[in-house]
């Protein structure tokens, strides 16, 4: 068994499975309700799969206003809520209880407005990410914040953990990209935060959503800030004979002062797999990193001039840009395709941890040594320019055991983003992946002032309650608001 | 992912397939973006990775498969588009077969639909019968508004309104290169599409013999099998497979074969799996060899070159890329690239990689969904104003030709045309230079 627990969801719930989808039936359409236990199970987990539990029931809305009237009825009949987006969190985020509905928001899928004077988009969160990209396109815009899995993860989830990706080295997280959000309250009440024009008076409660995991509300609508598309992008694959060498190089061109769009790593392990997918003509070597740099003709020139000098000095086994559009497509399509490609070689652990960029090449060597203790091989690949590493642990997930092993060294590994001044979690969340980690890095004083803000959001905690915090620390908050009206 | 099957049901070389495909799928979800399906429903039931879920339950636990596994499994296109995204490699359409074949032999479906499913069995691998059935719903197409079930009313409205004669070139035989031979292939000459369209064969024969290849008709070459077979009709489809294979063998015994040329993709992409379909039977070599050989007519084009393509008028052509082609076969350029080199204005429409709804026979089973992509498919095709669209596939042609006023061919028509035969005669006079339609899209 999984180290990680979950509560023992609450039998009394269960019981009342046919009055609670009854209930939801009555106010929905049929279509919008899934509770065949043959139908549950395809719900039981997001793109972690070590852990599952099928739910109570599923409900799928499409408008804002069956969210609400979804919630509303969980809420008055005490069953928690899990908001679930395309349920492609490598943390757990949308992971049920067996005495939880699930609402998913996918089925929001309308792009609402468009306004490049202003420079904003409004959409329903169920849209994907890069479908918001390809609205924008002939607009000659697009929405930076890049989730390699961009293709299919939606906005919802985007903002319920903050997620970032390759370019956001230098367009910043969801919630430097985040104007405002339509979202619905726990107790089915639907309300605004921000809106397309900056605006900063009173309490900034935008951000407190950003990144909240699906614990504070269900988000149905967002507006978005809009880029202008530079005008025009290159990148160069730079191939090192070792990881830590490669780390040093990311440090260097950091500190240079050259601000690339992207810097990502990946290593022979990875780049094998991925090859094999994108047929991008990678560097056959130990460490490779994808620098990319953007701007006019001259500006792209420029700055791959001073990239490779800085690199030079750390003698790269290869240097080599891009020729044209497809041959940056193929290399941008094998680095993003990076974790799913990685299943060609087995069952893997994904972590998400950051450290300051100039620790790379220690913590690479360090998770090394790690893996080499554990006799797990682990592979890296991850946003390099601003320390956000995603170790990969392989194991054998039908070898009884070995998730035990991967768990423990991911543990390890992660404790040491933090022991080397990084934290948990850059881009994925919390979720239940690194839940129990969560004292290592904050004290039990900032834990309770997270969990009041919760509770102040939702006080009967119904939505998304076994995650983010550890058990112990939220089991009185748990159990106590249950009661509470 | 996590698979749970004891290693009895894994001395089952289907089951152990099923296994290693489930292993390799690591639930990423990047599949569901580009279903179809999931596209038009939005409940990842209905999408790949949910499927996939569906049916490893179903088979990890030896069901007895339920109403709503089946439901959703039936709802599958076969577009394989989740292949073309998936980063690990998941081979869906040889686990989805295997699900279609279990559910076949182990659930009993309601009679109104064992009967309709027994009949399209029976008739459209068939040229004959499927030609007396397209005549007796011809006649019956005027009264289908009074049939109760959508079905059937789905399949009259699919009944063309011109229905061509037998075509002498159906015949087995063996004609002759035009000039000198550089290559001897056999033209796999479909099954439904003889009884629905004899101008394709007619081109692509044509089209070879132009370019240098001698076109072998073999003797006893049928229905490949693909329509049975994506009912999970192993039996039937196998047998039919199995027809092929003696027959092509023969071919390549007696004259050797350069190709199996195939011009309806639907048929290409499991003509091309023949190895994995006999991979535990007395034919697997056999199979693995007519496989090996299976080539879309582009592909053999594109190995040959095109030569003076200068005959036809430079229309803007719509290219719908067919689901068996871009996804079961991964032909993505090589038709649109001969179709540039012929000298006509190639464009795309949006959301390429989506289905039309044909589907083989899904157009018929599942009406609701596949007149939700159809409308879909037109409106992408429409907005990019084409003066003809081409595909390489009979479904599509057919499914997206009964929701538009543009003319729709086949690749090779275009292309035969190009290079010195006759004019498609379904571009009538629309596409013709002086038309208004012509002159809005050169304006
Ligand atoms: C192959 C792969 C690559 C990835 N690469 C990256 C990457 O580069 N960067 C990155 O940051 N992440 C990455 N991820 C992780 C994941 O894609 C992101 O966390 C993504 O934002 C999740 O979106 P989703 O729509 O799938 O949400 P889900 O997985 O469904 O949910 C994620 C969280 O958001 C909450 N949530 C969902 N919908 C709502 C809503 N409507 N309102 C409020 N809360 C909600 C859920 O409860 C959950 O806690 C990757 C994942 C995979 C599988
Ligand atoms: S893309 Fe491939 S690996 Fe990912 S969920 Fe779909 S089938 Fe599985
Ligand atoms: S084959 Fe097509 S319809 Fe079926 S699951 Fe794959 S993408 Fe969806």
């Amino acid at each position: 068994m999984s180290t990680i627990a979950m509560p023992t969801p609450d039998e009394a719930i269960i019981a009342r499975k046919s009055e609670i989808v009854a209930a939801l039936a009555a106010a929905l359409p049929a279509e919008t309700i899934v509770s065949d236990p043959e139908e549950t199970r395809a719900y039981e987990c997001d793109a972690l799969t070590a852990y599952r539990c099928p739910p109570l029931a599923v409900v799928l809305p499409r408008t804002t206003e069956e969210v609400a009237t979804a919630m509303r009825i969980c809420h008055g009949l005490r069953v928690p809520v899990i908001p679930r987006g395309a349920g492609t969190s490598l943390a757990g985020g949308a992971l049920p209880t067996a005495d939880s509905v699930v609402i998913g928001t996918m089925r929001l899928r309308e792009f609402l407005e468009i306004d490049t004077a202003n420079r904003y988009i409004r959409v329903q969160t169920g849209v994907t990410n890069l479908s918001v990209s390809a609205e924008l396109e002939s607009e000659g815009f697009f929405y930076a914040p890049d989730p390699s899995s961009q293709l299919a993860c939606t906005i919802a989830g985007n903002i319920g953990m903050n997620s970032g990706g390759a370019h956001c080295l230098k367009y910043g997280v969801t919630a430097n990209n985040l104007l405002g959000v339509r979202m619905v309250l726990a107790t089915g009440e639907i309300v605004e935060l921000g809106g397309p024009l900056l605006g900063a008076s009173g309490l900034d409660i935008l951000s407190l959503i950003c990144g909240s995991e699906g614990q504070l509300a269900i988000v149905t609508e967002a507006t978005l800030r809009i880029v202008p598309k530079p005008e025009g992008a290159r990148p160069m694959l730079i191939g090192f004979d070792s990881a830590e060498t490669a780390g040093e190089c990311v440090a260097r061109i950091i500190r240079s002062g050259v601000l690339p769009v992207a810097i990502e790593y990946m290593d022979d392990v990875c780049l094998r797999a991925v090859e094999a997918f994108s047929k991008a003509g990678y560097p056959d070597c130990p460490a490779v990193l994808i620098v990319e740099v953007e701007g006019s003709d001259q500006e792209i020139a420029d700055q791959i001039e001073r990239i490779r000098a800085v690199a030079a000095e750390l003698h790269p086994i290869e240097f080599r840009c891009s020729r044209n559009a497809d041959e940056s497509q193929a290399i941008w399509k094998g680095r993003k395709s990076a974790f799913g490609a990685m299943g060609r070689l087995g069952d893997y652990l994904c972590l998400d941890g950051t450290v300051p960029v100039s620790k790379l090449p220690y913590a690479l060597k360090r998770i090394g040594e790690l893996s080499k203790k554990a006799g797990l091989e682990v592979a890296n690949v991850f946003h390099a320019g601003d320390g956000n590493m995603h170790p990969l642990i392989l194991f054998n997930a039908n070898r009884p055991g070995d998730l035990e092993r991967a768990e423990a060294l991911g543990n390890d590994i992660l404790r040491l983003c933090v022991d080397l001044g990084g934290c948990l979690s850059g881009e994925h969340g919390v979720g239940v992946e690194k839940r129990d980690l969560m004292p290592t890095q904050f004290a039990p004083d900032d834990m309770a002032i997270q969990m009041e803000i919760k509770g102040a959001f939702d006080r009967a905690w119904l939505l998304n309650p076994a995650k983010v915090f550890p058990l112990e620390a939220s089991r009185p908050h748990r159990e106590g608001a249950a009661t509470c009206s | 992912m996590q698979t749970n099957f004891t290693e009895d049901q894994l001395a089952d070389p289907a089951t152990r397939r099923s296994n290693e495909i489930l292993r390799s799928c690591v639930h990423c979800g990047f599949c569901t973006a580009t279903c179809p399906t999931y596209k038009v429903l939005g409940d990842e039931l209905d999408s790949p990775r949910g499927r996939i879920y569906l049916m490893k339950d179903m088979l990890e636990n030896s069901k007895v498969p339920d109403e709503k596994t089946v439901k959703h499994i039936d709802r599958c296109l076969s577009c394989l588009s989740c292949m073309t995204t998936c980063p690990s490699g998941v081979h869906y359409m040889h686990l989805v077969d295997h699900a279609r074949e279990y559910i076949e032999q182990n659930y009993k479906r309601r009679w109104d639909e064992r009967a309709l499913r027994w009949l399209l069995a029976r008739i459209l691998p068939y040229p004959g019968r499927f030609r007396v059935a397209l005549l007796g719903a011809k006649l019956a197409k005027p009264f289908r508004k009074l049939l109760p079930d959508a079905r059937l009313r789905a399949m009259l409205e699919m009944v063309p309104a011109r229905l061509p004669a037998p075509s002498p070139s159906d015949h087995p035989q063996t004609i002759p290169a035009e000039n000198d031979r550089v290559k001897r292939v056999a033209l796999l000459t479909g099954c439904a599409q003889r009884a629905l369209n004899t101008d394709i064969n007619d081109a692509t024969i044509r089209l070879l013999r132009r370019h240098g290849c001698e076109v072998v008709i073999a003797k006893g070459i049928g229905c490949c099998g693909a329509l049975t077979h994506h009912m999970g009709k192993t039996r039937e489809s196998h047998q039919m497979a199995a027809i092929n294979v003696r027959a092509l063998t023969a071919e390549i015994d007696a004259g050797g074969l350069d190709a199996v040329v195939i011009n309806t993709s639907g048929c290409g992409t499991t003509v091309k799996d023949y190895g994995h379909m006999f991979r535990n039977d007395a034919l697997a070599e056999d199979a693995g060899r007519v496989a090996a050989l299976a080539k879309d007519i582009t592909e053999v084009l594109s190995d040959l070159g095109l030569k003076d393509a200068s005959h036809a008028e430079p229309l803007r052509v719509a290219y719908h890329a067919a689901c068996s082609l871009q996804h079961g076969q991964q032909v993505r350029s090589a038709p649109k690239d001969l179709l540039k080199a012929a000298g006509f204005v190639v464009v795309e429409p949006r959301d390429s990689h989506i289905c039309c709804g044909s589907a083989g026979t899904y157009n018929l089973l599942q009406p609701a969904i596949s007149v939700e992509l159809k409308a879909r498919k037109v409106a992408t095709l429409e907005a990019i104003r084409p003066q003809v669209i081409c595909t390489g596939n009979i479904g599509c042609m057919m499914q997206i030709g009964s929701g538009t006023g543009i003319p729709v061919v086949h690749t090779v028509e275009l292309l035969d045309w190009a290079t010195g035969g006759p004019r498609p005669s379904s571009l009538g006079q629309v596409a013709s230079a002086e038309s208004p339609r012509a002159q809005l899209v050169s304006a």
